[in-house]
């Protein structure tokens, strides 16, 4: 049955255009897809690596501005040198924004993993709004605080087919889809290979991970390129798909959002950021005809605490465990562990 | 002091090694070498600069003067990780094992040195990986029976018994792949058919050629073992000789003596 | 010359409130081992009870500083019992998302109290600045300063003359010998959070009438002060204390010579420098690895 799950989720998720009626509720569907997104990212870090990145949507910004700027096309100067680029296609947009922003991730990670716990979080925080001060007072590329308009939606296809422009909600929901099916099959695969093993064993254990030989410098900046890659194709979505940018994307909250999302879901568990994305991504919707938006956010700020409190491995974990329980699978009691000596291979 | 008392070609070589912390003299001036397939025990009381040797070596801790080579090959200003990928592993007294997860998978990551997977191979799912998988999955039950834990497998390193904590420790330094093990206090702790189970290991590992450097407190233990014993006290070497030198020199009796005689 | 002097004198008051703030933090990281996230709150929640006291209630301008204090401790208090206590030994992680939590939970109960809308405090002090020489400094300005040095120098005392600041200072260097010597640690640790709390309390009651009061105003705050503290080395009290003019210092320097708009990305850019540099903070001893 565990096996079957994520087909079965597949199929359930892409019949849901077919049925569904509700524009905004597809809409509020596409945008939590898109943080499940960055979330799923977070995860190799936060979850896998064990390092509570909380600079993360420094990447989904650096993702979402590359993109409009490269689809929209931009004129500044530089050091006296005018630098103008014509307007390329979405697409070259969403792959740069994802290329950039896993550099970023390299270059953060060089820098920011030479410390560790409070002030590796420090320093994440730090470089996000570094970036967000970047990219609010460089008023000549971004337009700071006036947004940039009008970026293009999507478009796919080839000059032989024929071009698509993804205008509507349910296009849009697919290619999310699609990309998480993606980060899914990407993430899976790293993390049940050496490379993940050996950022789990950085995670538990840092002298004896060294010890055995790995290098903690290469899998942790490794987890961050994937990880800021990740989440720059989210931010490059979601500028293609809302279609304005404006610095407020680089807020904290955001980043809070997708810790939220993961913590909840089960952090370094391949389904928790999924669980918990849906949650957090439709809580809005149902909340918000009884409750306004502060206290929508008090309410997310005390389930953050309910959670350390009551189920500290998040939701996953705890699911696993109660069918673990129930049907008296001694293996899936551990939340922690990859698999099993026995767990057939792939 | 006795000369260096090998006549076996010296694959490790500690050389006027000195720790300072501050002001502290954790080891003043240590030589001494260790030699192919040799077993060298480093014993000494508790304080006396044994496990900060063992960091030196490793890549833990920067010794404050002298070098240490391994092969010809300088481990000076070299990373922990570096030093094993040499082929010098360590255990260690207290963390020796990744407690939440499974023994097969404790080794598993031990086995990281010898993986030949590639990136790209493992985000292709590429059969060449697949089968390098395999080929890890086999080498692990391979340890683990070795070592003689395979029928804990699927349990978690954190709950197997104190003893077996000891010997995955072992194994995982041994998926490892080295050819030349430090061995932290690996008995402490054991109770007697544990630690004989540990020599009858010890022993197996030296008829696979491999060397090993031994620091332990079990007198009884490390006199039947070892071909050398090495002893330490307040951070200097005080004698270096064959176990039946060692338990006669009247240095070596004056500082246990003075530490009042635990194990001997 | 003139203008770098005035920019000194900037650099004066500013440093005394952000190392008000600094200190506040850096004791709680360095007796608990926590990055408290809502220290920023804290200090929002200072500033408005200021408002509260001075405007809604019609105080005393001094008085109403010092209630605010008072209720900061409280406020401090009062996370410190119900989210912390129980959390004892938990890793920094966990603790840090309790923070983060409860850092939501004030600053939107903040907003819902009190509104979106800007507060301000008028300052019962003449307004025309005075005028010495080249430089001009606000009446406000000034007693801003003074009576964030009196709060300096008053924790210190609390610290290095008082039973409680032994009793801290024990607790900082070995917590488990000092529960062993007697000392009562959960008590230790509800007061170092309040007292930390009251700190920030201060440095919002007293920047809330130079600024305005505004519901957001917490996050750069606890970004400023982590920046402070991160310099100071963490857990540093008189590194803090450096650290807060430090920082002072570079904003002014940066929106004078640079540009206003990244004033307060000279807080980050000293992080990331700090811990490129000399990851233990300017001040700290190296310390004995092993």
């Amino acid at each position: 049955m565990k096996r079957f799950l994520p087909y079965i989720a597949v199929a359930f998720f892409a019949s849901v255009p077919l049925w569904l009626q509700d524009q905004y509720f597809l809409h509020t569907l596409v945008v939590s897809g898109i943080f499940m997104l960055a979330a799923m990212s977070l995860n190799l870090l936060l979850g896998y690596t064990g390092q509570l990145s909380l600079g993360h949507v420094a990447f989904f910004g650096i993702g979402a501005y590359v993109s409009a700027l490269t689809s929209l096309g931009f004129s500044v100067s530089i050091f006296g040198f005018q630098i103008t680029h014509e307007p390329w296609p979405p697409v070259v947009g969403v792959i740069l924004g994802t290329l950039v922003a896993g550099i970023c991730g390299y270059l953060i990670g060089k820098l920011a993993f030479r410390v560790r716990g409070a002030y590796f979080v420090i320093v994440s925080i730090s470089f996000a709004e570094v970036v967000r001060l970047v990219a609010l007072n460089w008023v000549e590329l971004t337009n700071g605080p006036l947004a940039l308009p009008g970026i293009p939606p999507l478009t796919i296809g080839f000059e032989w087919t024929g071009y698509a422009t993804l205008w509507g909600k349910a296009q849009n929901y697919y290619v999310v889809l699609v990309a998480i099916i993606i980060a899914y099959v990407i993430i899976k695969r790293l993390v049940y290979s050496p490379f993940g093993r050996a950022m789990i064993a950085l995670r538990e254990n840092e002298t004896l991970a060294m010890s055995v030989g790995i290098s903690v410098t290469k899998y942790l900046v490794l987890a961050a390129i994937f990880a800021g890659a990740m989440a720059g194709t989210a931010g490059g979505l979601y500028a293609h798909y809302i279609q304005i940018i404006d610095p407020m994307v680089f807020m904290f909250l955001n980043t809070v959002t997708m810790v939220i999302m993961v913590i909840t879901g089960g952090k370094g568990t391949l389904a928790g950021p999924l669980v918990g994305g849906l949650i957090f991504g439709l809580a809005p919707v149902v909340l918000r005809s009884y409750v306004g938006p502060e206290l929508q956010w008090i309410l997310y700020g005390l389930l953050m605490i309910l959670i350390v409190f009551v189920l500290p491995d998040g939701i996953v974990p705890a699911i696993e465990r109660w069918f673990g329980r129930s049907s008296g699978n001694a293996d899936d009691q551990r939340p922690l562990t990859l698999e099993t000596s026995k767990a057939p291979q792939s | 002091m006795n000369a260096e008392t090998t006549s076996r070609q010296p694959i490790l070589a500690i050389e006027h090694v000195a720790v300072h912390f501050g002001g502290l003299i954790a080891i003043s001036d240590m030589n001494f070498h260790v030699g192919e397939g040799e077993l060298v025990s480093l014993i000494g009381p508790n304080g006396a600069g044994k496990t900060t040797a063992f960091n030196v070596i490793t890549g833990f801790l920067k010794p404050t003067k002298g070098r240490v080579t391994f092969r010809g090959t300088s481990l000076n200003g070299l990373k922990p990780h570096e030093v094993t990928s040499l082929g010098l592993v360590r255990t260690f007294q207290r963390t020796s094992v990744f407690d939440k997860i499974t023994v097969f998978e404790n080794v598993l990551i031990g086995l990281h040195r010898r993986t030949a997977a590639s990136l790209f191979g493992t985000l292709m799912s590429l059969p060449k990986e697949r089968n390098a998988e395999a080929a890890l999955r086999e080498q692990a039950w391979e340890i683990l029976k070795l070592v003689g834990i395979d029928h804990q497998a699927d349990e978690l390193g954190g709950s197997l018994p104190y003893g077996d904590q000891r010997l995955l420790g072992v194994a995982l330094a041994l998926a490892a792949d080295p050819s030349a093990l430090l061995l932290d206090e690996p008995v402490s702790g054991m109770n007697a058919s544990e630690t004989a189970r540990f020599v009858s290991l010890l022993n197996k590992l030296r008829a696979k050629g491999k060397t090993i450097l031994l620091v332990e407190h079990d007198m009884p233990m490390v006199m039947g073992v070892s071909d050398r014993i090495v002893v330490l006290n307040y951070g200097r070497i005080i004698a270096n000789g064959t176990p039946s030198e060692i338990q006669n020199d009247p240095e070596v009796i004056q500082a246990y003596l003075g530490q009042g005689v635990k194990h001997a | 010359m003139d203008q770098l002097l005035q920019h000194l004198v900037n650099t004066l008051i500013m440093g005394g409130t952000y190392a008000l703030l600094g200190i506040g933090l850096t004791l709680i990281f360095g007796i608990m081992k926590i990055v408290n996230f809502t220290h920023g709150e804290l200090y929002a929640f200072g500033a408005y009870m200021m408002y509260f006291f001075a405007v809604i209630l019609g105080m005393d301008f001094f008085l109403s500083i010092a209630f605010a204090i008072v209720a900061g401790m409280v406020l401090g208090a009062a996370i410190e019992f119900t989210l912390l206590r129980t959390k004892r030994g938990a890793d920094i992680d966990t603790t840090m998302i309790l923070m983060i939590g409860a850092w939501i939970v004030l600053q939107n109960a903040e907003q819902l109290t009190w509104g979106g809308i800007a507060k301000s405090v008028p300052s019962p002090l003449p307004t025309e600045p005075l005028v010495i020489g080249p430089i001009s400094i606000s009446y406000l300005r000034a007693m801003v300063l003074l009576i964030a040095l009196m709060l300096i120098a008053g924790t210190y005392l609390v610290i290095n003359r008082t039973k409680l600041g032994k009793a801290m200072r024990a607790t900082f260097q070995d917590s488990g010998t000092a529960a062993l010597m007697g000392v009562n640690i959960s008590a230790i640790y509800t007061m170092t959070f309040a007292l930390g709390s009251a700190l920030a309390a201060a440095a919002g009651a007293l920047l809330g009438p130079v600024f305005v009061i505004a519901p957001t105003m917490g996050d750069l705050a606890s970004l400023k002060a982590f920046a402070i503290v991160i310099l100071g080395g963490l857990g540093n009290i008189t590194g803090a204390a450096i650290g807060g003019f430090i920082l002072a210092f570079s904003e002014e320097i940066g929106a004078g010579y640079i540009s206003s708009g990244y004033r307060d990305a000279m807080g980050f850019l000293i992080i990331i420098i700090v811990l490129l540099f000399k990851p233990t903070g300017l001040f700290a001893r190296s310390e004995r690895i092993g």
